[in-house]
């Protein structure tokens, strides 16, 4: 059914309403042509009787109430998906923009999804290796997860998602299909080529699909954005049996790009002026990483968004924290250190790793060092603060080696550089450095594995090589 | 003819309809997607529609059904998961594949399994609504009894004999006073929103022994009892919930997943399918039924799901069980219901959230208890809600809202979820209101020694919490002696018995006894050390022994079964003491 209506009833932000209509659908396409053969999308939001209200994703400008034609496409948007999309770039509505033509489409797909049944669902287990020793030692990654990275203006967010990238090998290395899609939404071109290039080094733009709606572009057209990008990944992970990683930048501008629709509609806002339903929209694209029983792809997502002011309780990062199985923070503090990533370690978080690591994934010391590092990380924090009020030659002896511990901890396990590590050489690390405690400070482990790694003469070796002075400390303290 | 004339997400309007009631079931458009009435008046009917209405048009029918939005209740629920509209996974699995569309409408329990049904009455009896009339398997772990629906009671005209029935086979005739017959099969229909009837409430007095020590030992929950837990993401909410859930003392669980992630559910079935209850040796799930309404399911179910819930736990109380309802999470409802307002464009009051939030949060709460039956068993709702506060902030209108209604309050605390100190409540901040209600309980059945050592465990707590405070200030080096050692006893209640590795086999869960022979070991190390430093021995003498973190390291090293290893304990603790010079 194509149905044409000329003329508006009423242009409100980046809303226009149409009277008299019958026949269409809710949150059906529409297609807007202006007088001068301009043509803008559009999708109906709100029906009343035969009231239309209908949200344009280019924005309204230069409509007017007569110089508009709008013809109903009948069903709900949906794009034309292939395994043709990779190698390809699009725009915010998933249109090619790369001069290429058009893209062979073996499916027309919806881009809102539906939900997967939970029935259908693998429980996410196999970790990805991404080469970077606080996430695979700390925060482990898994096939299938959503896991965001909290970062704040300035800080390297995009580096860490390109290194992550670049390096991720899938830990079982069958012959697995691997593929990108890269979503930007409200980023300057700077960043998206930046992603580009970096693809392009890594030698995998082939595998890449590139999906942009940059800061530039009609911002309500950002709302789709992620959607087509989602389509597009789970086509290639559940039809095509590709293990997907979709890197999602900058959910913060998604945010606000739904705000403004949202206002223009007169919706009563919750915190912040964000709509009431920012929490099941934004599960609505989160959901859509997973693995089911039917296929042999994954969805794997690392969405970055940067937290409004640093704070990790704005409703943005709160909301995607709740949803997501976890997060990535960056620190401020430790970027300003010169520390890369400069991860901070304490509120990061992988919820899926407790299944994914130990014997038959990584190594089976690995959760007692995990939780015995961040424990005595956690105490770090605290020698510090006290340090800061009394200062750090009246701390206890203990103390002392804590800060002592934390500094070397930041500045070798931390800080790697664009370094690839390899999980034995992480999680050796890690015990190296826990050796520099006294041992009976070690009350998250027990006996038994602390009996095959703890060993304070090879640490005191290791780290005296580079760190002279902290070591000297250490021994004239005496243990 | 009734025709949907507006459209706003999940809301859909009516003009000009006589024929509906309120909180009625319809069905809307084309695909016959789920609705309830929500308001009626001269011009409109509004109603909500608990699946997605994208591609619903104006014009399309809505088909009234004269009744609220029921559940179907009787065998087959139990090792089940539903959506909130109690709608079976499994099935539409089955039958559409990994994604859940529109409009599917599959009877919620199986119609062709057959179950071995033996009768409780025979014919001349005279039955009465909620009475049981013949019991089911349902599953190796739950016997299933038969209730007499409402509205039915009379005289037993006609008795099937005891054998393999399928749920709609009529199995009884009953003639009432005006010789009408009525049939029963198992199955009976009720709706959501309304509370099954009891005779009568009980006072609470039995807890609901978690396994966890931080709640059993500090903030206990009464079998029919009510618990709130708010907390940041990543707090541990859901894990707390799934502790519950796979080892407390109730007979039957119903886990409600409302809003949250669809991998937690996929987990929840998968680990409660292999998990044994070492009570049984029989796999949890067998007592367990699954709610699931994750956060991109269709919002209106999800507000839907929490009664869901909770009228299949009255059902299995009705039966004369101990139900425990987990519900992750009661914000996402809240949501749910304010979205939904919204869309009404009813006035708002704090934060969004409708000015009926308080009265929604009580009843659902009130639907706990531990009751007297209709059949004169006794029998218990326990519920125990998530709250996912926003900004982890405790002063948002859920989580207040919730604590008015819920006695008890376990707290968790970003800053202990950051150190890894989980299970995360916060002890300053948490209460249970139970503990008087239980007293007697505990003194009999763990002993008069239990209640006392909480006592202390949260004295020395308490100082800790004062001496910190100078510690932040001025450093541990100049408190005196027994104030260290103060602080060195309540890192081991802290670290050694508080905090609980959900991941440790032995730690995951542990029963009363052991908690309370933890509890006696840590105050005799207390009391021995204090006698060592009047002795004029220094604190630092005491470290140097490693007794504390061996006092530690019991939870892991003492097996539940073994707690003979105790005695061990003592003597270490002697000897290291008695050695120092
Ligand atoms: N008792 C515990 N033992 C060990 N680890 C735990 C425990 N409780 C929580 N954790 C850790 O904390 C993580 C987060 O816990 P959980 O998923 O329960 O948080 P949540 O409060 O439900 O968060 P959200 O509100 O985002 O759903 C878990 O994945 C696990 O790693
Ligand atoms: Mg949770």
């Amino acid at each position: 059914m194509n149905l044409q209506y000329i003329g508006l009833k009423e242009i409100n932000g980046p809303l226009i309403f149409l009277e008299n209509v019958k026949g269409i659908s809710f949150e059906e396409m529409v297609e807007i042509k202006l007088d001068n053969g301009q043509t803008r999308h559009g999708r109906v939001v709100e029906i009343n009787g035969d009231l239309v209200a209908i949200l344009v994703f280019e924005g309204t400008q230069d409509l007017s109430l007569k110089n508009t034609t709008i013809k109903f496409s009948g069903h709900a948007m949906k794009i034309g998906m292939s395994e043709n999309v990779l190698g390809r770039v699009f725009s915010g509505l998933g249109e090619p923009i790369d001069n290429l033509g058009p893209v062979y489409v073996d499916k027309y797909l919806d881009i809102n999804g539906s939900a997967l049944n939970p029935v259908a669902r693998i429980y996410p287990r196999n970790y990805i290796n991404t080469g970077i020793s606080s996430i695979d030692g700390l925060t482990t990654l898994i096939r299938g997860q959503k896991l965001p990275i909290f970062s704040g203006s300035g800080m390297p967010h995009n580096d860490l998602a390109v290194q992550i990238v670049k390096q991720a090998k899938l830990s079982d290395e069958k012959d697995e299909k691997f593929a990108i899609v890269f979503a930007a939404m409200g980023v300057t071109n700077d960043v998206a080529n930046y992603f580009k290039k970096s693809f392009e080094e890594a030698g995998v733009l082939d595998k890449v699909a590139m999906y942009l709606n940059l800061a530039d572009d009609p911002i309500i057209e950002r709302i789709l954005t992620p959607r087509c990008a989602l389509t597009a990944a789970e086509y290639l992970a559940y039809e095509k049996d590709f293990h997907v990683l979709v890197v999602m930048t900058d959910m913060t501008a998604y945010c606000e790009a739904l705000r403004e629709f949202s206002s223009s509609k007169g919706e009563i806002p919750g915190r912040k002026g964000y709509p009431g339903y920012l929490y099941s929209d934004l599960a609505s694209l989160f959901e859509r990483a997973g693995i089911v029983k039917d296929a042999d792809g994954s969805v794997t997502q690392i969405p970055i968004l940067s937290m409004p002011n640093d704070d990790i309780t704005h409703p943005i990062p709160d909301l995607t924290g709740y949803i997501t199985e976890g997060q990535i923070v960056l620190d401020r503090e430790l970027h300003q250190k010169g520390i890369y990533p400069p991860i901070g370690v304490l509120p990061s978080l992988s919820r899926l790793m407790k299944d994914g690591i130990g014997s038959g994934y990584t190594r089976d010391d690995h959760q007692p060092l995990t939780n015995q590092l961040f424990a005595s990380y956690a105490r770090v924090m605290d020698a510090r603060s006290l340090a800061s009020v009394i200062g750090e030659d009246e701390l206890s002896l203990v103390d002392k080696k804590y800060v002592s511990f934390g500094e070397l901890f930041e500045e070798h396990f931390i800080s790697q550089g664009h370094k690839n590590r390899s999980i034995t050489d992480t999680l050796d690390l890690g015990w190296k450095l826990l050796s520099i405690l006294p041992k009976d400070e070690l009350d998250r482990t027990d006996e038994m594995v602390l009996d095959r790694f703890y060993d304070q003469q090879e640490a005191i070796h290791y780290f005296n090589i580079k760190d002279k002075t902290i070591i000297r400390e250490l021994k004239k303290e005496g243990n | 003819m009734n025709k949907v004339y507006s459209i706003n997400g999940p809301v859909v309007k009516v003009k000009n309809a006589t024929d509906f009631t309120v909180m009625e079931m319809v069905y809307v458009g084309k695909d016959k997607l789920l609705g309830e009435v929500i308001s009626i008046s001269e011009d409109f009917t509004v109603i909500q529609v608990y699946e997605s209405t994208v591609g619903l048009m104006p014009g399309e029918e809505i088909i009234a059904t004269g009744e609220p939005i029921s559940v179907t209740l009787g065998p087959g629920i139990l090792t089940n998961i539903f959506d909130g509209i109690q709608r079976p996974l499994n099935k539409i699995y089955d039958i559409e594949g990994s994604f859940i569309k529109a409009g599917t409408s599959v009877p919620p329990l199986d119609q062709e399994k057959e179950w071995d049904v033996s009768f409780k009455i025979s014919v001349g009896d005279n039955v009465e609504f909620g009475q049981i009339f013949a019991e089911v398997e349902e599953t190796t772990l739950v016997n299933h009894r038969l209730l007499v629906p409402k509205g039915i009671s009379g005289k037993v005209k006609e008795v099937k004999s005891d054998g393999k029935y399928k749920i709609e086979d009529i199995l009884v005739k009953v003639e009432d006073k005006y010789n009408n017959i009525h049939e029963l099969n198992m199955i009976q229909r009720w709706p959501i929103k309304k509370p099954r009837p009891i005779k009568n409430r009980l006072p609470l007095s039995i807890p609901l022994v978690t396994g966890q020590r931080v709640i059993d030992t500090l903030f206990p929950i009464a079998k029919g009892g009510t618990a709130g837990v708010p907390g940041g993401f990543g707090t541990g909410k859901t894990m707390m919930q799934h502790q519950i859930a796979k080892w407390c003392d109730a007979d039957i669980i119903v886990y409600i997943g409302c809003g949250e992630r669809g991998n937690e559910m996929t987990q929840t079935l998968d680990e409660f399918s292999e998990l044994i209850d070492p009570k049984s040796n029989k796999p949890l799930i067998e007592r367990t039924v699954l709610i699931a309404n994750t956060s991109n399911m269709p919002v209106a179910a999800r507000e839907a799901s929490i009664y869901t819930g909770v009228t299949i736990a009255e059902y299995y109380r009705d039966m004369g069980y101990h139900v425990a309802v987990m519900a992750d999470s009661t914000s996402r409802w809240a949501e749910a219901l304010r979205e939904i307002s919204g869309r009404l464009e009813e006035m708002p009051a704090e934060e969004g959230f409708p000015a009926y939030l308080p009265s929604r949060i009580a009843q659902f709460y009130e639907r706990a208890g531990y009751i007297n039956t209709l059949n004169d068993n006794n029998g218990s709702v326990s519920i125990i809600g998530a709250i996912s506060p926003q900004g982890a902030d405790f002063s948002e209108p859920v989580t207040q809202n919730t604590k008015r209604f819920v006695r008890c309050f376990w707290a968790l605390d970003k800053e202990l979820a950051y150190s890894r100190h989980y299970a995360a409540i916060n002890w300053t901040l948490s209460y249970s209101e139970y503990i008087n209600d239980l007293s007697k309980w505990y003194n009999k059945q763990v002993g008069v020694e239990f209640l006392d050592a909480r006592q202390k465990f949260i004295k020395i707590l308490a100082e800790e919490n004062k001496l910190m405070e100078i510690v932040k200030l001025i450093g541990k080096d100049v408190l005196p002696d027994y104030q260290k050692l103060t602080l060195e006893i309540a890192r081991v209640i802290r670290v050694g018995y508080l905090q609980q590795n959900a991941f440790h086999k032995e730690d995951t869960f542990v029963p009363l006894d052991k908690q309370l022979m933890m509890m006696n070991l840590i105050l005799y190390l207390q009391k021995e050390a204090n006698r060592v430093l009047k002795q004029g021995k220094a604190f630092s003498l005491l470290t140097k022994t490693n007794i504390f973190d061996k006092v530690i390291k019991v939870k892991y090293d003492i097996p539940n079964d073994q707690l003979v290893l105790f005695d061990n304990y003592y003597k270490m603790i002697d000897e290291a003491l008695h050695a120092i010079k």
